[in-house]
């Protein structure tokens, strides 16, 4: 047992140290520290009433300066604090979808993988037919349909999600599931549902984790493309890709209006593929070789 | 080989079935009633009513997707509540424009990501292959949107080399092509670098090499075309997003295509407009992904010799 213990500490820590060892996804892993601190204590630096709703028409289109870092927008209000809170929306849609992506399409991969046969036709044909429909066709087919709320369109980029994490998992899943630990759990009685959630899915976190990670950068990406053509979060509310919308009608006067948020967006989906790369590389070595 | 391409064709009619019943089965989940959103809020109930009679919008949603598809067969998508013209001739006369923009997008992508993929990969860790990488790293975290808003104000507000909208000529086609291409040029080029990488380090090719061929005729004549396999699966997924990616960049120069057509549709709450440009796009989506399984089998010999 102690050695057990041992043996999967000093892989964790193998894994660690892999990982620390690669420059770009440390790099990676420090911006999103940084941002997620930035969306955390968001409204301890800039306040959420006063500086990211209110409305003040005379600082109307200020370019960058001290007191307002990155400018202020077209009705006065400061770009940077919008882009902080801004910040909050984009990880907090981020990671519940992809964590609706995860929970469904797992739990389907699971499934199929596990129980092979007609459960995994069944399962696979129908995520087949979900990724014959582009993913962000999909999302925006879907917040049409029910209507544009921040719920709705976590729904539908999770939705839109589940296909990719129902193929991993069970491949994931297909690869483990003949070993021996697997067997003995079923020699001693084990259910399928204890077997597959307990002895196999622990067993196969590594792609599952990589795929997680990359996945969020697709989900900001696809929150920012809804709201820029404005099925996402709605005004006042702050978003980095409705932020680009409206900043669309002055590229001509105010550029820091689109370069921010849009430079935002850039470097948040950069860290999470460095650091995605970096899991990978980290996690199964014999990838990068 | 043919019974391949026959048997790619026959699984395409489930698959095309499938799809059109996910997107019209989502489309009935919308709230509200139909034809008081034609007939306005204060339109009598009656006369609601007697529209959602007419319009079959009473119906189990089954008997009104078999309806719809008895409809696609013959090329009726309905009418378009906002327009009143039929929606597949609405969406027809501006696919051609949206077509044009995913091929261009394609071509800049292809022409330009395998070329520097190639070159990264036989100078891997060279200045050329880390500047190419960082690029590529770039242009996947680019959202597609913000680079089009950025060529804009560069070559469009301030150089004034290339419109900022429209679709007239070709000098209106450059940006929206950068714009839809580059996430997509990135992809492949990560792909071609690594699959190359992989293939040069295969027996055969060091095979070759001590045999005396020359290293170009070891890259383009062995190297390549192994290497081309999954670089051509990639292409075939890219497509996908470079429709996806159509919408945003055509919402961005004001481009006339389908992409306009679907955004304005779904503001304007016209469900058979939307429905009609989503089944279209998923259709295209699903005849270039079999043509990729086609072009596979070309490629793959092994494929070949399954159907022989």
């Amino acid at each position: 047992m102690g050695n057990k213990k041992a043996k999967k500490r000093s892989m964790a820590a193998e894994i660690i140290q892999r990982l620390v060892r690669n420059k770009m996804a440390m790099l990676g892993l420090f911006i999103l520290v940084l941002l997620a601190l930035g969306a955390i204590f968001a409204d301890v630096i800039a306040d959420y009433d006063t500086k990211v709703v209110a409305q003040n028409i005379a600082n109307r289109l200020q370019g960058p300066s001290a007191e307002h870092w990155f400018g202020t927008d077209e009705f006065g209000r400061d770009i940077f604090a919008r882009m902080l809170h801004g910040s909050r929306v984009s990880l907090v849609v981020g990671l519940i979808s992809v964590s609706v992506s995860l929970i469904i399409g797992g739990t389907l991969g699971a499934f199929a993988g596990f129980y092979g046969g007609k459960v995994d036709n069944v399962i696979m044909r129908i995520m087949d037919i979900f990724l014959a429909v582009p993913s962000i066709l999909l999302a925006i087919t879907i917040v049409a349909a029910l209507g544009t709320n921040l719920v709705n369109v976590m729904l539908a980029i999770g939705i839109s999600g589940v296909p990719n994490f129902a193929r991993i998992v069970r491949a994931a899943v297909m690869s483990v599931k003949d070993q021996e630990f697997v067997e003995s759990s079923r020699a001693i009685g084990a259910s399928s549902v204890t077997i597959i959630f307990r002895e196999i899915i622990p067993n196969c976190m590594a792609p599952i984790i990589v795929q997680a990670t990359l996945s969020v950068a697709g989900a900001i990406l696809s929150t920012a493309s809804l709201s820029f053509i404005g099925l996402g979060v709605q005004p006042p509310d702050p978003e980095w890709g409705a932020m680009l919308s409206s900043g669309r009608n002055f590229l001509r006067d105010a550029v820091h209006l689109t370069l921010f948020p849009g430079l935002a967006i850039v470097i948040t989906i950069l860290a999470l593929n460095l650091l995605g790369d970096g899991l990978r590389d980290a996690l199964d070595p014999r990838l990068k070789q | 080989m043919h019974k391949y391409v026959i048997k790619r064709l026959i699984m395409l009619i489930p698959v095309i079935i499938g799809v059109s019943f996910l997107v019209f089965f989502i489309m009935s989940l919308a709230p509200g009633d139909t034809a008081r959103t034609i007939l306005g809020e204060d339109a009598p109930i009656e006369a609601v009513e007697a529209l959602n009679e007419e319009l079959g919008l009473n119906d189990p949603v089954l008997i009104r997707y078999a309806r719809y598809m008895g409809g696609l067969v013959r090329g009726d998508l309905g009418t378009s509540y906002k327009s009143g013209r039929p929606v597949f001739s609405e969406v027809m006369s501006r696919f051609p424009d949206t077509l044009k923009l995913a091929f261009w997008g394609m071509v800049f992508a292809v022409v330009l990501s395998i070329p520097i993929g190639i070159i990264s990969a036989t100078r891997q860790y060279s200045l050329i292959d880390s500047v190419s990488m960082v690029l590529a790293l770039l242009g996947v975290a680019t959202p597609n949107f913000w680079l089009g808003l950025m060529l804009i104000i560069g070559f469009s507000l301030h150089l004034r080399w290339f419109p900022s909208g429209g679709s007239e000529g070709w000098k209106a086609l450059v940006l929206p092509v950068i714009t839809l291409g580059t996430g997509c040029m990135a992809n492949i080029t990560r792909t071609t670098r690594s699959s190359m990488l992989e293939v040069i380090r295969q027996d055969y090719i060091r095979t070759a090499k001590a045999k005396g061929v020359s290293s170009r005729s070891v890259i383009y004549k062995h190297a390549l075309k192994n290497a081309l396999i999954p670089v051509v699966t990639v292409i075939g997924l890219q497509f996908g997003s470079l429709l996806g990616g159509a919408v945003l960049t055509e919402t961005v120069f004001s481009w006339p295509g389908v992409g306009t057509y679907l955004v304005n549709s779904i503001k304007a709450k016209d469900t058979p407009a939307v429905l009609g440009c989503v089944i279209i796009f998923c259709i295209c989506f699903s005849i270039v992904n079999l043509c990729v399984d086609i072009l596979y089998a070309y490629i793959d010999p092994r494929i070949k010799s399954k159907y022989k």
